[in-house]
């Protein structure tokens, strides 16, 4: 009780009015006034159970940790961002849905036990935050994070994968992963930061659907799941990615079930004669 | 003003007070080994049933101890050198003899962080498990003094000096044959004991407790599955789990591995992510498996990059 009463004092004399100060956080992390100065200044802050952040029980790789933001629940969110306040580099990424739902599953390398957070901002100009706090002490047999993995990773530098699947909702279902070595720039050996840091996710006539804004914390090999309108008649869904050192990386990912039903027949056709 | 020397003195007041401790540090960290004897001369320390945590200090697998004319034999030393330790005096205590030979069933720390405890020279395993415990035995460690805290105190990785390369070693009047497999990792060693028909299957075998998969090759494992089915035994002894007659470790474990990855890919194809994979139901009958959902999501993070790496279609277009 005592140590509420002198929070409060603590808060009502760092910044004058209460209502200029965020909300008090559930998670009670350390970092949380820091988090929301940096990332969510300039709007209303709340507490939201309607933002739902999932992560596993326990962890396998810290390298490697699949987190999942979901505010399907909120109306009209026009950007979400995710971020864990006790990570060396907090901000993992930013969402700004466009035609996407406001939905992201990706992997992200932790550092210790931390809060993740997603904040979705709703076009009122309200963050809501939710979050959930990750337990890292990994399990027993979990082997640490390896770094930069393989040696041979130029090799399939830019190599992506991906397929989509039709929701009932109307939404396309893309699951994407690019070879990549997303590094920090915070390891020992003085490898440079070096990380795909914009993604934009466009229909194959070209209409913009999506952007999404990466930062150090994604893991290697981001591989991720997003829910995406796809256009009336288009066929495909095409994902532009570009570095921080500039280069860039196209891909496009079929949509099968836009295809006329001769489609396949026309592909066989096209691929010639069967061997016998 | 609270000087550094003012902060040592509040700290020495403390350990003197006479405080009620919490549960977890009255505990005297010592491993309570309550050996099961299964046949004569045959007995087994069972683990928990559970995952490794700070309360049974990772002393969750199946040990093993024989009694030769020549000494004991102790397949596995468990999760570090305090359980090391005391396996070694129980094992003296059990045979009333010295250690004549331990085995290492496999690379994972909950089966031979004990190691230091035993003369290197008498432990003795397969190639493939030193190699395993050479690249990860340092990040286990990690992990486990992580995860169990103070139970490791003082616990290195020790290399096992002998490598098997014999079918059979006699000890007196025991014969242990010596049968490599993989699967659950990439070395699992099998013992079995030519006198007793006693089966030691190291964590090939899970039984009442759900199989772990960071290391493993589910259709190697089926495989191996298949052969120890084959090998005709009196008693199976698996990693984790109670040792019984016949073969339900043999099945439980096949359907447990057949059951997830049919999950998993399922999942994976209808494409669910991990989280999303991990939040399914498991069907009714695991649900009497200790740890079956904490295993099922480790499964889902082992396997999930696998099907990933394999099986979603290239689609980067060249500029």
């Amino acid at each position: 009780m005592m140590r509420t009463a002198f929070f409060l004092l603590f808060l009502a004399t760092s910044f004058g009015i209460a209502s200029a100060a965020p909300p008090q956080d559930p998670l009670q992390s350390p970092n949380w006034q820091d988090m929301a100065e940096r990332l969510l200044s300039g709007h209303a802050i709340e507490f939201d159970e309607r933002v739902k952040i999932s992560v596993p029980s326990t962890v396998e790789n810290q390298a490697q940790v699949p987190v999942t933001a979901d505010a399907r629940a909120l109306p009209n969110v026009v950007k979400m961002i995710v971020f864990a306040d006790l990570n060396p580099i907090q901000h993992a990424l930013t969402l700004t849905p466009g035609q996407a739902a406001p939905f992201i599953s990706f992997r992200m390398k932790i550092e210790q036990a931390t809060p993740i957070r997603a904040a979705a901002l709703t076009s009122d100009g309200v963050w809501h935050v939710g979050g959930i706090f990750l337990n890292a002490a990994g399990g027993g047999c979990s082997a640490p994070a390896v770094g930069r993995g393989e040696a041979s990773w130029s090799e399939t530098l830019g190599q992506a994968s991906g397929r989509l699947w039709r929701e009932a909702d109307g939404f396309s279902r893309l699951r994407f992963r690019i070879r990549h070595p997303m590094d920090t720039g915070l390891a020992k050996d003085n490898t440079p930061a070096y990380y795909i840091e914009r993604m934009e996710f466009k229909g194959n006539k070209g209409e913009p659907l999506a952007l999404l804004e990466m930062y150090e914390p994604v893991s290697q090999d981001p591989t991720l799941t997003l829910l995406v309108r796809l256009p009336a008649g288009d066929t495909a869904l095409d994902v532009q990615g570009r570095d921080n050192n500039g280069a860039i990386y196209r891909s496009s990912v079929p949509a099968p079930w836009r295809q006329s039903i001769l489609a396949p027949t026309k592909q066989l056709l096209e691929q010639g004669p069967a061997r016998c | 003003m609270l000087t550094r020397r003012n902060a040592l003195k509040l700290v020495a007041g403390a350990a003197s007070l006479p405080l009620l401790p919490s549960k977890a540090h009255a505990a005297p960290l010592t491993y309570e080994l309550r050996p099961e004897k299964l046949e004569q001369g045959i007995w087994m320390v069972p683990g928990a049933q559970q995952a490794i945590t700070q309360e049974n200090g990772g002393a969750i697998a199946n040990i093993t101890i024989l009694d030769s004319s020549a000494g004991a034999i102790v397949v596995d030393t468990g999760p570090s050198l305090r359980y090391g330790e005391a396996l070694l005096k129980l094992a003296q205590e059990l045979t009333g003899k010295s250690v004549a030979r331990v085995y290492l069933t496999h690379f994972h720390p909950d089966h031979c962080f004990g190691n230091q405890a035993f003369d290197p020279a008498l432990i003795a395993t397969t190639q493939g498990v030193v190699d395993g415990m050479k690249a990860l035995g340092e990040g286990f460690s990690d992990s486990m003094y992580q995860t169990v805290g103070d139970w490791m105190r003082g616990t290195e990785v020790v290399l096992p000096k002998v490598i098997l390369s014999a079918p059979v070693e006699d000890f007196g009047d025991r014969r242990i044959r010596a049968l490599p497999m993989r699967g659950h990792t990439a070395s699992d060693l099998v013992l079995f004991d030519e006198v007793s028909g006693v089966l030691i299957s190291g964590d090939l075998v899970f039984l009442d407790r759900a199989p772990t998969t960071p290391h493993a090759d589910f259709e190697r494992w089926r495989i191996s599955l298949a052969n120890l089915g084959g090998i005709p035994h009196n008693r199976l002894i698996p990693g984790h789990g109670p040792a019984e007659p016949g073969d339900r470790g043999i099945r439980q474990t096949r359907e447990w591995l057949e059951g997830i990855e049919a999950m998993i890919r399922d999942a994976f194809d209808r494409g669910l992510d991990m989280n999303e994979a991990m939040a399914l139901p498991l069907p009714k009958w695991a649900e009497n498996i200790a740890v079956s959902r904490y295993e099922y999501e480790r499964s889902v993070m082992h396997l999930y990059p696998k099907l990933e790496a394999e099986k979603l279609p290239r689609v980067d277009q060249k500029s």
